[in-house]
């Protein structure tokens, strides 16, 4: 039973079906696991004790009563916090929203619950999504479960976190520039960011819409496609949701494990090779892509041109989006309201004494930035030229995936770096995003493998980018890297490196 | 509060005035614009909302089609241009019954741009309105403050939020602006709302109700020295609600910005209030052309590209629109146009087409509903539309006199009984024993009393006033409670007399 908890969750969807465990005592490991160590690694904003053992219990009565159960039902599974969960705190990590409880279910959390995974709570990020290592969480950052001393990547640090040091198996994440994905590469775990639309976004609180994607976090990619299976399909409740039925990601990694590398064409991004790239990152990457080689792929060089301006694309688009979609948290309606201690306060006072103490330096700083680059006379010069960029960047990768079936290039430039080391400099830990971006930016879907570790030890990862819809294609290609750079992997390590001063 | 010094007419023989107008349509759409919550006025507030109208986080807009098509329609009886690479825009601004702080709506490219609308006056003059744009969009809730006066904010000590309008679908309906109208720019601007109001019903796109705030006009002044000077500074008078609170909000303001400017003094850009107790308006806030709402295409939301088929579908269902039904009918039914006027201001144009076509003359069936039935409603208060009464059944008590079977005045009793829910105009006849006396020998009887008790009209009848007789008439008329039939007593009562 001890064991189980290192266990993936397809490991332990097939030991509840064998009767080999019970949903019960798997949300008890897990619970145990979040009890021992989320003091330190801080990867749970909220724990949902009662409301996860209700589920097991439920799952496992059913399953002795012989129905027929979803394949995941029983398994554990934690949401990032910025996904809205019927009566459960749903927060974004910010002092705006603490104590918010949702009248309603993100589409997400519904199909979860139709298929019965006990939700253990919900994950830490930064702010409102905002941030590439949930060091601006108000409710304090995550450490990474490798070393505490690190963080574990952002915006979805707490996910990552949560399914690095074994305390669920799966997790929700949401991924704008790469929230998913970012932080999968620094804790060793599979972030997939599926094509936009795949997934519906309804209920996933918004930061910047055109380009959040709601994904899974797991520890190996038949996980990540079981859940991914799971969450994808049309809503009608979201207006950018695709028609198309969900792929099947399983068959298709099987497929290709099958098929190993023949038939398939893999494209090298020149733009991610080389400057600002760590160099164990970018021989990690080589040596995978060697791998590959060896096993029968064809290996191309394309070469995408805006790429470069993707970063500054982005850093404009994405703070124009969330300026607006931000401007609801205004004291009214939910969450924290702040009166201000002036004569007769008016409607405006309390919007701008809520908004004040509310959010955080960084949230702030993007409002003000996505204010600026909207308002009249710098409307055309920064948005309408950031969508023109994105629209060249679409350009590109359609000529990209006309010589190659998807793209490989490095997750991040770098390993995972110390609590504090550049939360004075924005824009180098914007820099960290630059080679996750550019799928965001033109909603094709992407995903990060571990491929190795640096000299210190940390994880390493890679990408595989694919043409949008092609989720499938994606997932199988992941499965082939996986399969063929396992032996230079090295999984989480069971007992957290807790480093000094870090001590509960 | 000050009087005009000058008269309305005075301002406009000495300045030109330019008059805009944008009006709010609210639409009877089943579900708001923007999720699956009901349309509904009144009510409990906050019972129809959903996530998305409260604006809660996470909540996603998702477009209602008949927004579009209602947008479509009402675009092409305006004579519009539609686009068809439309698309909706985020208006942002902070406002406690704005859940998003943010409106969807449309920017730069309406539904519907460059149409038309021929409004006719009274005296048949007709000006023709140029429409820039007509556009989608949601409405806001609505705050009820509470402790302050009037329901004001001012003193007040809370405010009360109700979202069950929050997301109500509206077109905005935006005039290029219209000079030269000079004394009649009053009359225009309250005609063109009464015409774009009786195109929204026709179209059945709304209740287009004024005093319910279905149909809302924001009025746009401005005067000028002369037609060839530019545009003066305009003022915009907000949601003046009702065609009479418009034409006299035109001519108050007309007169106040000839004063100001014949002070040497400059006329401020603001909005400025109507008061429909003394006919007045006063300043609001000041509005700037600068006001920054930093619109963006909604990223939640899909481009509108109305196919071409679909756009020409909707026009081939296009009803026949309200002046050209107007016209057709006052050349098959002969009226003048004053009787045409009356008609069509008392709202009985559609009641008496249907009267007509239920087998009614024209001219019967206009002295029905102008005639007794106007004064019906006006005693009770209401529209001719709302009386208990259907065209079928005026025409089935014009038929009972037709026939014979019943006189005008028995025929009004008979509608009494209608109006009072007794059932049909032949059932009520029934029911209540109307029936024409025209036994001569019962009608003697009673012309006998009444010549006895008249014999001084008598003398003048024989005297050769014989339109005298109508008193006695009269008076058989009132013994046999109505139930005669006049053109006999007329007859006998000569007859006798000639004896």
């Amino acid at each position: 039973m001890s064991d189980l908890i290192y266990k993936s969750a397809l490991e332990m969807a097939e030991a509840l079906q064998r009767g080999e465990v019970t949903s019960a005592e798997l949300v008890n490991a897990s619970l145990a696991r979040i009890a021992e160590y989320n003091d330190v690694v801080n990867a749970f904003l909220t724990v949902d004790e009662e409301g996860a053992r209700k589920t097991a219990e439920e799952v496992d009565a059913l399953r002795a009563a012989g129905e027929e159960l979803h394949p995941l039902a029983g398994v554990p599974i934690a949401i990032k916090d910025n996904i809205v969960t019927e009566g459960l705190d749903t927060t974004c990590a910010s002092k705006i929203l603490a104590g918010w409880k949702p009248p309603y279910d993100a589409t997400v959390i519904a199909k979860i619950k139709e298929a019965k995974l006990p939700i253990v709570g919900k994950t830490n990020l930064d702010e409102f999504a905002m941030g590439s290592s949930t060091e601006h969480s108000a409710f304090g950052p995550t450490r990474n479960p490798w070393n505490t001393g690190l963080i574990p990547g952002g915006s979805g640090g707490g996910s990552a976190a949560a399914v690095a040091s074994y305390m669920v198996p799966l997790a929700l994440g949401s991924d704008t520039g790469g929230s998913i994905r970012q932080p999968g590469a620094f804790t060793g775990t599979i972030g997939v960011k599926p094509t936009y639309g795949a997934v519906s976004r309804y209920g996933l609180v918004a930061l910047a819409s055109s380009l959040d994607q709601i994904g899974p976090v797991a520890r190996d990619i038949s996980d990540a496609a079981a859940l991914q299976e799971l969450i994808a399909g049309h809503d009608e409740l979201d207006s950018t949701s695709l028609p198309a039925d969900p792929a099947d990601l399983q068959g298709a990694i099987e497929d290709r494990l099958a098929q190993g590398g023949r038939g398939l064409r893999v494209g090298i991004v020149d733009q991610f090779l080389g400057e600002g790239f760590q160099r164990e990152v970018q021989e990690n990457f080589n040596r995978a892509v060697e791998d590959l080689r060896e096993a029968g792929v064809e290996v191309v060089h394309v070469s995408c041109p805006s790429f470069d301006y993707a970063l500054p694309a982005y850093y404009l688009i994405m703070p124009a989006e969330a300026s607006s979609n931000l401007a609801r948290f205004d004291g009214m309606r939910f969450g924290l309201r702040v009166v201000p201690d002036v004569p007769n306060p008016t409607a405006s006072d309390v919007m701008k004494a809520t908004r004040e103490a509310g959010f955080g330096d960084e949230v702030k700083r993007r409002i003000i930035l996505g204010t600026h680059v909207l308002s009249a006379g710098y409307q055309d010069q920064y948005y309408g030229s950031a969508q023109r960029v994105r629209t060249l960047i679409r350009q590109d990768l359609d000529k990209a995936f006309e010589l190659a079936d998807v793209l490989l290039a490095p997750s991040t430039p770098t390993t995972a770096f110390p609590i504090g080391a550049r939360i004075d400099d924005p824009i180098a830990m914007y820099l960290n995003d630059v080679a996750t971006i550019p799928a965001n930016l033109t909603g094709v879907p992407a995903m990060s493998i571990p491929n190795g570790v640096d000299d210190s030890g940390l994880p390493t990862a890679m990408q595989v980018i694919a043409p949008v819809g092609a989720d499938d294609q994606m997932y199988g290609v992941g499965a082939l890297i996986e399969s063929l750079v396992s032996k230079r992997v090295v999984a989480p390590p069971h007992a957290i490196v807790i480093s000094e001063g870090d001590a509960k | 509060m000050t009087p005009n010094k000058q008269t309305y007419r005075e301002a406009t023989s000495k300045y030109d005035p330019v008059l805009g107008i944008e009006c709010h349509v609210e639409l009877n759409t089943n579900s708001k614009a923007f999720d699956n919550a009901p349309v509904q006025f009144g009510g409990q507030p906050n019972s129809a909302v959903t996530p998305t109208s409260a604006g809660l986080p996470g909540s996603l807009p998702t477009l209602n089609k008949k927004l579009v098509e209602s947008g479509i329609r009402l675009g092409l009886a305006l004579n519009c241009k539609i686009e068809q690479d439309s698309f909706f825009a985020r208006k942002n601004y902070f406002y406690p019954d704005l859940p998003k702080a943010y409106q969807i709506s449309q920017s730069n490219k309406p539904i519907a741009y460059d149409g038309y609308l021929d409004v006719e006056l009274g005296d048949g003059e007709v000006f023709r309105v140029e429409i820039e744009r007509a556009h989608l969009e949601e409405d806001a809730g609505k705050n009820t403050h509470v402790g302050g006066a009037d329901g004001r904010i001012h003193g007040a000590t809370y405010s009360l939020v109700d979202y069950n309008r929050s997301s109500v679908p509206l077109i905005e309906i935006v005039s290029k602006p219209l000079t030269g109208a000079g004394d009649r720019v009053a009359e225009v601007a309250a005609a063109y709302v009464q015409t774009l109001r009786d195109i929204a019903i026709a179209l059945d796109i709304s209740d287009a109700r004024m005093e319910r705030g279905n149909l809302r006009a924001d009025v746009n002044v401005s005067l000028r020295p002369s037609p060839d000077a530019p545009f003066g500074t305009r003022t915009e008078t907000k949601n003046v609600n009702s065609f009479r609170a418009i034409e006299r909000a035109v001519e108050y303001e007309v007169a106040r910005q000839a004063d100001v400017l014949d002070s040497g003094e400059l006329v401020f850009q603001e909005t400025r209030h109507f008061h429909e107790e003394d006919g007045t308006t006063s300043s609001g806030r000041p509005k700037s052309d600068a006001d920054d709402y930093r619109y963006f295409p909604d990223p939640d939301l899909p481009p509108v590209r109305p196919q071409i088929e679909w756009i020409e579908e909707l026009r081939a269902t296009l009803p026949e629109m309200p002046a050209a039904k107007r016209k057709r009918l006052r050349g098959e039914w002969k009226f003048t146009d004053l009787e045409m006027r009356d008609v069509v201001n008392a709202g009985a144009l559609d009641l008496i087409d249907a009267t007509v076509t239920a087998g009614a003359t024209p001219a019967a069936a206009r002295k029905w509903w102008m005639g007794e039935l106007s004064r019906v409603a006006n005693n009770e208060g209401v529209a001719l539309a709302e009386l208990a009464v259907t065209p079928l059944q005026v025409a089935e008590l014009q038929g009972l006199i037709d026939s014979g079977a019943l006189t005008d005045s028995l025929a009004r009793q008979a509608l009494d009984g209608v109006l009072a829910g007794e059932g049909d105009p032949a059932a009520v006849a029934e029911s209540r024993g109307l029936v024409v006396v025209s036994d001569d020998g019962a009608l003697t009887e009673a012309i006998q009393t009444v010549l006895a008790e008249n014999p001084d009209v008598v003398e003048k009848i024989r005297g050769g006033k014989v339109q005298a007789v109508g008193a006695l008439v009269g008076g058989v008329m009132k013994l046999t409670k109505g139930k005669a039939d006049a053109a006999r007593v007329r007859e006998l009562i000569m007859e006798m007399l000639e004896q």
